[in-house]
């Protein structure tokens, strides 16, 4: 940007302009430090001990981390462990499958010309807003008939059809990749299939690479659809288990396992996040422009 | 036209099979049965004994809008909540998108991004649980809050109307208002430059410069916005779910539609009335969505015309 055109007065403008920095800064660390609040209160919450945190609250870490952590473990109503490794399974799974199958779809779209192809992609655009509540019902009532009930299939192969990671790849798509190449291949003597896999996908990294994320920590997230079809305590994935320590009164629980429980569930993902955030936020605008 | 000799078109069709297929057999099925389960009688006795299915046409419809059903009262509910937060979250949205964006003030915004994305990725469920614990009897808001006034009486949060709400909304607010203040810096970054430059030439404030420049044309995406939070308003369950203990505390002041469609689905086990509210929400989201899908088209034919010979 070039320089300020300044019509009235360097000096006085470029004091606004300081006081103006100062009251946004000022309201922008107020707002970071609200975001933060509830995970800091977390975080020393989960190294206390129970009967400290009963005592009332004190911003100082305690240093009872490693025996709430031990409580939590040995929960067998919770079943922690199992939990965080049922959410990986289906999350990792959930990811892989939703991003290749979407990018095939839209590599599909994108490429190929045939008859059904505008229609299709309108259709996908118009599935795409359809809460998955809706047909949560019939959802459920399908897998029981299909003895899928505590199977982990209802909740990853549903995402090879994923609307919104079709959206993103085709626009992907059409803003990186040059159908010559496609045309390259062929005359290389390349199948179709081949091409996609060892050619297109490593173009496509940085698209798969954010979907990838979105996936996961959306699949992690989920809760309605699998509290409607597990209930065998060694299939519970974390969400389940947060309903679980939530119905049980809060005053016969101890509050710093409570809060480790919470901790487990939060932190692989905040982690994953704070690792990636770069990344990640550049996706979000990327997919907002297009809106 | 060199390709004349070979078609690729059936690659087009075999490539799109698994997506299709899962849509049919995960989406589509599902969703014809919950229609047809709509216009049966169809309930589990204690979870056990299975009355129906029968015929019952439009008589799931009727029961669930009887007043005792309190539906509206739902659909209420889930309004007021999802309003709660999201008049913060795009007054602060707007703002923040507007000094991050701010050629004069140049802010250095990069961690203040991440810091209020993070809420967004956090489990939706364990966040209201989080909350559920700080905000408790002896949690340690009320501890903060009990040392600062000197009250020895705690505020109870969860037993009141407009404090649950206003915690399952403040939840809400964190968690989107990072996701919306990306979404319309995005939107702002798409605006001409020398429309600025211009405007600030003619000796325009940055009130006016937003007012006159920045609204009127994210006006679109505003409402895009705007519905696909009303979508996502209209879904909310894990929060409420959560904090107000399957929707029934302070007498389901706080129950939304979906966790009362839960109920359905998951306690009483009435298919008949479950497939009718399913069918509801159904109606609702379609005719939101129709808005999103014209704006949009509507939107992209502009810019067709504007860009004109351009590729």
């Amino acid at each position: 940007m070039a320089a300020p055109v300044d019509a009235v007065g360097a000096k006085s403008n470029s004091t606004n302009i300081l006081v103006r920095r100062i009251i946004s800064y000022t309201v922008l660390t107020i707002f970071a430090f609200l975001a933060l609040f509830p995970f800091f209160l977390l975080i020393i919450q989960m190294t206390r001990s129970s009967a400290d945190i009963n005592q009332g609250f004190k911003p100082i870490p305690g240093g009872s981390f490693g025996e709430n952590f031990k409580t939590v473990m040995n929960n067998n109503n919770w079943r922690m462990l199992k939990a965080l490794r049922n959410s990986f399974i289906v999350s990792g799974l959930t990811a892989f499958l939703s991003t290749y199958f979407s990018a095939l779809t839209a590599y599909a779209i994108h490429v190929y010309d045939f008859k059904l192809r505008k229609f299709l992609f309108t259709f996908i655009l118009m599935i795409m807003m359809v809460p998955a509540q809706v047909s949560a019902l019939g959802f459920v009532n399908l897998m029981n008939d299909m003895g899928l009930k505590n199977s982990y299939i209802p909740l990853i192969l549903p995402s090879i059809a994923a609307p919104a990671t079709f959206f993103f790849m085709k626009q992907y798509m059409e803003s990186s990749l040059p159908l010559d190449i496609v045309e390259a291949a062929r005359i290389d003597g390349s199948g179709e299939f081949r091409t996609f896999n060892s050619l297109i996908l490593p173009i496509l990294k940085p698209a798969i690479a954010v979907q990838a994320i979105f996936t996961f920590v959306s699949s992690w997230n989920n809760f309605f659809i699998p509290a409607l079809l597990i209930d065998d305590p060694d299939k519970r994935t974390l969400p389940i288990v947060i309903q679980i320590i939530r119905s049980a009164d809060l005053a016969s629980l101890d509050l710093g396992a409570v809060y480790v429980a919470i901790g487990i569930s939060i932190v692989p993902v905040a982690i994953v996040y704070l690792v990636l955030s770069k990344f990640i936020i550049r996706g979000i605008a990327l997919g907002a422009v297009k809106g | 036209m060199r390709r004349k000799s070979i078609s690729y078109a059936k690659w087009g069709y075999i490539f799109i099979i698994p997506f299709f297929v899962a849509f049919i057999m995960f989406n589509l099925i599902p969703l014809i049965s919950t229609f047809k389960n709509s216009f049966y009688e169809y309930y589990f006795i204690q979870g056990y004994k299975q009355v129906g299915p029968n015929w019952v046409g439009l008589d799931n419809y009727s029961e669930l809008f009887k007043a005792e059903n309190d539906l509206m009262k739902y659909f209420g509910n889930t309004f007021i909540i999802w309003l709660l937060g999201f008049i913060p979250q795009i007054f602060f949205s707007l703002l923040f998108a507007s000094w991050f964006t701010d050629l004069r003030m140049k802010l250095k915004t990069g961690a203040y991004k991440i810091i209020f994305y993070l809420p967004n990725v956090i489990m939706a469920a364990a966040m209201g649980m989080l909350f559920f614990t700080l905000f408790s009897q002896s949690g340690p808001i009320n501890s903060i809050y009990k040392s600062i006034t000197g009250s020895t009486e705690p505020i109870m949060f969860f037993e009141h109307v407009w404090t649950q709400r206003g915690i399952i909304a403040l939840i809400n607010f964190l968690m989107w208002f990072g996701n919306t203040t990306i979404m319309l810096m995005a939107a702002i970054n798409g605006i001409d430059p020398s429309l600025y430059e211009s405007a600030q030439i003619d000796g325009a404030n940055p009130t006016q410069t937003f007012w006159r420049i920045t609204i009127p044309l994210i006006r679109p995406i505003l409402l895009y916005v705007l519905i696909t939070s009303l979508i996502g308003g209209l879904q909310m369950f894990d929060v409420p779910q959560i904090v107000a203990n399957g929707g029934s505390a302070v007498d389901n002041t706080s129950m939304t539609v979906v966790v009362y469609l839960n109920k359905y689905l998951s306690v009483s086990k009435n298919y008949g009335m479950a497939g009718a509210l399913s069918v509801i929400l159904f109606i609702v989201a379609a005719v939101l969505s129709m808005v999103i899908f014209f704006l949009t088209t509507e939107r992209d034919t502009k810019k067709k015309k504007k860009k004109g010979g351009r590729k």
